[in-house]
């Protein structure tokens, strides 16, 4: 149930700075995740209950995967992990003290109708259709 | 000229559908440009958006990190925590790891040398709270329902009712759940993450947020170890390959063993906590002497 939190969290965001803006309808969220949120699947699960009778109700969610990067001392360089499991650095096999991304959870930015376009648009989208990013 | 948005295709080539075949996705993909184009500048914040000619929708920038609310409660709490002079830690584990035995155990004699309370969380009843009331502790007892962690707005109204003296110490129980809790910071000091040697070794790289997340390791039910296969010096090794900071201690809450270190380490935190002066803030009726 960690999702619907996040969920009513971004929609909340977004629902606020709709009403700031008078803005009745968002077209597109575009969200950038990382690697270590494990988050996709399940904020696309619940995304459109969430949104409804919200300004996000049939808005499209973009979800952007940020692959996780560690900081290995020993080679003083950004590297992948050696996987999600061991935070050591691919090459030299150390253990990395830092993440540098792959734990963002972050609304990156906003597309809006324009409040006439939106009362001609239904709210039709499925969620399911827009799995991109899976 | 795109009757979309205004734009011209000569210059933005994207408008070709290279992804799909659904009507739904093809107007989904129409937009990429306006992310992937630098030469737009489409999105620089709502005033800088408008570009003549796109007069139906716009991209506008918003950059907020979705647990930001969470986050600005966690804020508040850490800054009247520290205001008040008290110590916050955030106990996590599996269900059935054994926090709350641990708590009571550690509390019987820690609540006589520091002042203490304890917040419960749990999906339903008060019975955690009513053990740690037994051994006259105040608890506070927060049922999250269908949630599967504390946030830091119900760690926010449960601290309202904490009447600590400075230099006191609030543990926090979260909800048995090794992946959520990770996520949402109460504006606590540091998480202790407890591991039971009834559990897998492998815990550290199973669920390895959480132990990413963690100050500190505790490996409970230690005496338990000659019936199970649970292999220490592995299960700490995992965790340090998520987090090679984390420090560790092994204790078992039935037979005593280690609790003595797991309560200094908590002391030894208290002496961080700006002017401690539980000398002068105890009265009479309660145990606590410094």
């Amino acid at each position: 149930m960690h999702e619907l939190a996040l969920a009513r969290s971004l929609i909340e965001i977004v629902d606020e700075y709709a009403a700031e803006h008078h803005v009745t309808h968002i077209k597109r969220i575009n969200v950038r995740l990382g690697e270590m949120s494990a988050m996709t699947r399940a904020l696309h699960f619940c995304f459109s209950s969430v949104a409804e009778g919200t300004s996000c109700e049939g808005a499209i969610l973009n979800i952007e995967i940020i692959p996780l990067t560690v900081y290995c001392g020993k080679c003083d360089a950004i590297k992948a992990p050696s996987g999600r499991y061991s935070f050591r650095c691919l090459e030299c096999g150390m253990p990395a003290h830092k993440v540098i991304t792959g734990r963002e959870m972050q609304l990156a930015s906003l597309e809006l109708f324009k409040t006439e376009e939106a009362f001609h648009t239904p709210p039709t989208v499925q969620q399911s259709l827009r799995l991109e990013s899976i | 000229m795109c009757t979309v948005c205004g734009c011209n295709p000569a210059i933005n080539n994207e408008h070709s559908n290279n992804v799909s075949s659904n009507e739904f996705a093809s107007e989904h993909e129409h937009h990429n440009h306006h992310h992937n184009n630098q030469g737009l500048h489409y999105g620089q914040g709502e005033a800088g958006a408008t570009v003549a000619g796109f007069s139906q929708n716009k991209l506008v920038q918003i950059e907020r990190n979705i647990l930001s609310k969470n986050n600005g409660y966690a804020e508040n709490n850490r800054q009247w925590l520290d205001s008040n002079c008290l110590l916050a830690l955030n106990l996590v584990s599996s269900p059935g790891a054994g926090k709350t035995t641990l708590l009571v155990e550690t509390l019987k004699s820690l609540k006589h040398q520091i002042p203490v309370a304890v917040i419960e969380g749990d999906q339903q009843t008060d019975n955690d709270a009513d053990r740690i009331r037994q051994i006259d502790v105040p608890a506070i007892q927060i049922n999250t329902g269908k949630g599967c962690h504390l946030d830091a707005h119900m760690i926010g109204h449960a601290l309202q009712e904490v009447t600590l003296p400075a230099g006191g110490v609030v543990l926090i129980e979260n909800v048995g759940n090794l992946v959520c809790p990770a996520a949402f910071d109460l504006g606590e000091a540091s998480k202790v993450v407890i591991l039971s040697v009834t559990e897998g070794e492998d815990k550290p790289i199973k669920y390895p947020d959480m132990f990413a997340v963690a100050d500190l390791l505790i490996v409970s039910k230690i005496d338990l170890l000659p019936h199970v296969d649970f292999d220490v010096g592995q299960a700490v090794e995992y965790a340090r390959s998520v987090n090679p900071d984390i420090e560790v201690l092994k204790l078992s809450a039935k037979t005593g063993e280690g609790l003595q270190d797991w309560k200094k380490w908590i002391i030894d935190r208290t002496e961080f906590l700006a002017p401690r002066s539980i000398s002068v803030s105890v009265t009479e009726d309660t145990n606590y002497h410094a």
